[in-house]
């Protein structure tokens, strides 16, 4: 930052120890919207609540939303909650903020004032212009209809907890959550529909749906002719229907909600409900390290304008500084505190970066970064905000001062070989490879497994076969079966689940184990 | 634009539910590991929640994910001595390699590790007395009206301002405005009409005189409107509350331990966590639980709590001493009528030579009649004495009312309690 402190007196400022009010609350949001204004942060409204921290806990651990149906894991989410707050493990939420329009941001009444201004710069308008900006939140979410659903979605859950009892409901839950990284579509976009809206329509999609699954499961012979089982027999081709889905289908979740031939329509509601969740926070998920960078990059900035223009005083901004850090700090590998890179910390020196490259490019700057070197700032960072994931964020953004910084290192751990190898470190010749395998490291598609559907025996037994494209050798999990085994309520049928490597397939799963 | 919400005052425990539906989940968890920490730990915590672990990998949420193996490029930071084309054998665990990457890909911190939480001391209680029921639990109605509870009793007109109805006021000033203004509102608009109609009237045939009665009579009802008070005294509405009498809902429990020199501390120990259960189990069904500690060597005395556990005596043992004061403290302070009776009787067995028989015919005439439930547990390793071959008979005479077990060790105690306490349905179902 190009500014300097000057001298200040104590007795000019407003903000001063650590009480607040709302007069204080509403005073400072309106010189930071004016300040994120300048800025150019573009946000939904902002409705700002003050809660408890006893309610902050049930919005933790209610994946933050407002409103959302009961089930069980969210009370094991709950009790950690509870257990690591009390025993002063975790510090409560610094932030919790909700991708809607209005956008919802909680403060706790326990924080001193310099947290609440704090909190606001970041949630309220660092996180809210993201969400409106970003363009996966654009194309995924609908921010002004999500509330609305998740009410929707409540209320079904729990009729239908009324008319199928709290267990039924809860397996069929149960079984969809284990599924639901493979309930996203990828590329394509959901429209976005209001509560009552869903309500009606939903009516309709039971009565259609259904008719639809009965046609596709009919039990009516259709040219068939069973003298005709072996391949050299088959001489009219019957045997050789096309493949069901004729093209891989990635949602898996979908595809159930669609074609499971035993389902009841209740059940395929719900299975949509926790598939248009999951859907929900795919873009949070894959923006991570953008997403707290853009924020605390912005809650730095807009307290040092605040500091600049005397609107706190020096022992707050102390506070805030001390605070800041604690949150941008990242230990290395072998500290007993590592876990993980911290997306604040990455973040937040990606966005500084930027700016810094901006205006004070060096010849390092001029050579990787030819065109962001010298240009607006303000017009770098917003692009880069508004067009990019953490994957491809990464890959155009990261620059070898922040990877020096970071010290940065890769390691090659490979099964075959009983050593491990520093495949590269934050020099001259690592730099890109860094930045290559970083980049993947936060890539979803490399992340999860890749499982997709790749047939549904609609003509003989009914069962369901899915492919795993193995890379890298990497292997699933064990938690294979009981997934397998969830999938399998869902279906009704036997499950098969082929690992192709290289497009020939290497290995094959069966649930019920004893099939095939 | 933004916009504060308070939402302080808003319902806490919003995640009450899910908790529960956890809590349920794993009931057959959680209750094994509330029985063994009841073993395990002192019962003077158990005033306390509970810490409960439950293995992470029975309570974890599988999803498709990639295990060890294959080959992957991990990028961690804060690198201080390595250079490019180091190798090193693989690190232990695997917590710095293969966990970083993937590891922060999910929230759900899943992984072999206990699942730990804190249950609630309620939450404990309940599921340590799940499935235990307290042995002829009753009522006792009592005449007098030392308990009483205010309960509502509608409307009155009488009170204090402080328990004043405002919307049947406002109504009841509704509907008192409405039928004091009809008859002046009719007059007024009869008035209104004869004005008009005289105004209409040609200027020659208009009657001054009439008109202004007219616009008089107009004026009065207007100011007799205006006068209608909006709410008057008469108006005002109280909620009535009367006192009720309650019936009673109160226990006394008293402990009764040998404390001659054959008991030891140990013993003492184990005596204590018993009455410990059965007074917390009283109290979750009990509005009141009075303590009563009569402790007894060769002659009994009552005492505090203090005294009963950690004083030491040393002497031979008269147990019908101990029942003898038993009969008296009842017959002076805690009428049948109006208390729950529960005795807890701890011994090692010992008792003199004559004296066995005596207790069987306190017990069976004086005491068991009067008493809800009478719970001897002898503390011995050792073959039993008189005293339980006696205590046999009163059982005998009383099944329902009168149980009796032995306990070695402290890991005994819980197990016994429960069997003493199992309810009602499945304890016939083990006696036929």
């Amino acid at each position: 930052m190009s500014t300097s402190y000057k001298p200040i007196h104590d007795e000019d400022f407003l903000g001063q120890g650590s009480d607040w009010s709302f007069d204080d609350l509403e005073h400072y949001e309106r010189e930071i919207a004016r300040i994120a204004g300048e800025f150019r942060l573009d946000t939904y409204p902002n409705q700002i609540e003050i809660i408890t921290s006893e309610q902050m806990m049930d919005a933790y651990s209610s994946i933050g939303m407002p409103v959302g149906y009961s089930h069980w894991s969210f009370g094991k989410q709950f009790l950690s909650v509870e257990q690591a707050y009390k025993r002063g493990q975790m510090g409560l939420a610094y932030e919790l903020v909700i991708n809607s329009d209005p956008c919802i941001a909680y403060l706790m009444e326990e924080n001193t004032l310099m947290m609440q201004i704090l909190v606001m710069a970041h949630a309220c308008h660092g996180h809210n212009s993201f969400f409106k900006g970003n363009y996966l939140f654009r194309a995924w979410t609908d921010a002004s209809a999500i509330v609305d659903y998740l009410v929707f979605a409540r209320r079904y859950v729990s009729e239908c907890e009324e008319r199928h009892g709290v267990e039924a409901v809860e397996q069929l839950l149960d079984a969809c959550h284990a599924l639901q990284n493979q309930g996203v579509d990828r590329y394509k976009r959901p429209s976005a529909i209001s509560a009552e809206e869903e309500a009606r329509r939903q009516q309709e999609r039971e009565g259609y749906l259904q008719q639809q699954i009965n046609t596709l499961w009919s039990t009516i012979p259709q040219l068939r002719t069973a003298d005709a089982p072996g391949a050299d027999g088959d001489a009219q081709g019957l045997n050789q229907r096309p493949r069901y889905p004729s093209e891989p289908q990635e949602n898996l979740l979908y595809f159930i909600e669609k074609n499971a031939p035993l389902l009841a329509p209740w059940q395929r509601e719900i299975v949509r409900i926790v598939r248009k969740l999951a859907q929900y926070f795919y873009p949070q998920r894959q923006t991570q390290v953008m997403n707290e960078g853009w924020a605390t990059f912005w809650h730095y900035n807009i307290m040092h304008r605040l500091f600049n223009e005397k609107l706190i005083d020096e022992g707050v901004m102390l506070e805030f500084l001390q605070s800041h850090t604690a949150v941008v700090a990242q230990p290395g590998f072998d500290s007993p505190w590592y876990n993980g890179i911290n997306p604040y910390a990455l973040g937040f020196a990606m966005f500084t970066d930027i700016r810094r490259i901006c205006t004070e490019p060096t010849e390092e700057d001029r050579a990787w970064f030819p065109e962001m070197a010298g240009s607006d700032w303000l017009d770098t960072v917003h692009f880069a905000m508004h067009n990019f994931k953490d994957e491809s964020f990464i890959q155009q953004f990261l620059s070898p001062k922040v990877m020096r910084d970071m010290k940065f290192f890769a390691l090659l751990d490979d099964d075959q070989d009983d050593m491990v190898e520093i495949s590269a470190i934050h020099d001259e010749r690592g730099y890109r490879r860094i930045r290559e395998a970083l980049s993947l490291q936060y890539s979803l598609g490399h992340r999860e497994p890749d499982i997709q559907v790749w047939a549904a025996n609609i003509h003989g037994d009914r069962s369901l076969v899915l492919r795993h494209e193995r890379t890298q050798r990497r292997t699933l999990d064990d938690t294979l079966s009981p997934v397998m085994h969830y999938l399998h309520q869902l279906w009704g049928f036997p499950i098969v689940l082929e690992v192709v490597d290289n497009g020939e397939v290497v290995d094959t799963h069966h649930w019920p184990q004893n099939f095939g | 634009m933004s916009y504060f919400i308070d939402r302080r005052s808003n319902a806490r425990h919003k995640s009450a539910v899910n908790r529960q539906r956890f809590l349920k989940r794993y009931q057959k968890h959680i209750k094994r590991a509330v029985e063994e920490s009841v073993n395990r730990r002192s019962i003077t915590d158990m005033e306390r929640g509970e810490k409960v672990s439950i293995p992470g990998r029975d309570i974890s949420e599988p999803v498709f994910r990639h295990g060890k193996g294959g080959r992957r490029t991990v990028v961690s930071p804060g690198n201080r001595e390595f250079a490019e084309g180091d190798r090193m054998r693989r690190p232990h665990g695997g917590g710095g390699g293969g966990g970083s990457g993937e590891g922060s890909a999910s929230n759900q911190g899943e992984g072999v590790d206990e699942f730990a939480f804190t249950l609630s001391r309620d939450e404990f209680l309940s599921f340590i007395f799940d499935g235990l029921e307290l042995p002829h639990l009753e009522r006792k109605q009592i005449a007098d009206m030392a308990e009483s509870r205010p309960v509502r009793a509608g409307l009155s007109r009488q009170g204090v301002p402080a328990r004043m109805n405002i919307v049947r006021s406002m109504r009841e000033a509704q509907a008192r405005r409405i039928a004091m203004r009809a008859p002046i509102r009719r007059a007024l608009c009869d008035a209104q009409k004869a004005l008009e109609e005289e105004e209409r009237k040609d200027p020659v045939l208009r009657h001054p005189g009439r008109l202004r009665e007219l616009r008089d009579e107009i004026e009065r009802l207007e100011r007799r409107l205006e006068a209608v008070p909006f709410i008057d005294t008469y108006d005002l509405r109280y909620n009535h509350l009367t006192d009720q009498p309650q019936p009673s809902n109160k226990a006394v429990m008293f402990c009764v331990m040998d404390v001659s020199g054959s008991m030891t501390q140990n013993h003492k120990d184990i005596a204590k966590r018993f009455f410990l259960l059965l007074y917390l189990f009283l109290e979750r069904d009990y509005e009141r639980v009075e303590l009563v500690f009569i402790r007894h060597h060769t002659s009994a005395r009552e005492v505090d709590e203090e005294a009963f556990f950690y004083s030491r005596e040393t002497g031979g043992t008269i147990v019908s001493s101990a029942l003898h004061l038993l009969d008296e403290i009842i017959e002076a302070r805690y009428p049948p009528a109006q208390w729950n009776l529960y005795v807890a009787q701890a011994s090692d067995g010992d008792n003199w030579d004559d004296d066995s028989i005596q207790c069987r015919q306190i017990l069976s005439d004086a005491l068991m009649p009067r008493l809800q439930y009478y719970a001897y547990v002898e503390i011995t390793p050792h073959a039993h004495q008189a005293l339980w071959e006696e205590y046999t008979r009163v059982q005998d005479r009383y099944p329902e009312r009168f149980a009796m077990r032995q306990i070695v060790q402290a890991g005994d105690i819980y197990p016994v309690f429960r069997e003493l306490f199992k309810s009602r349905q499945s304890g016939q179902e083990a006696h036929s």
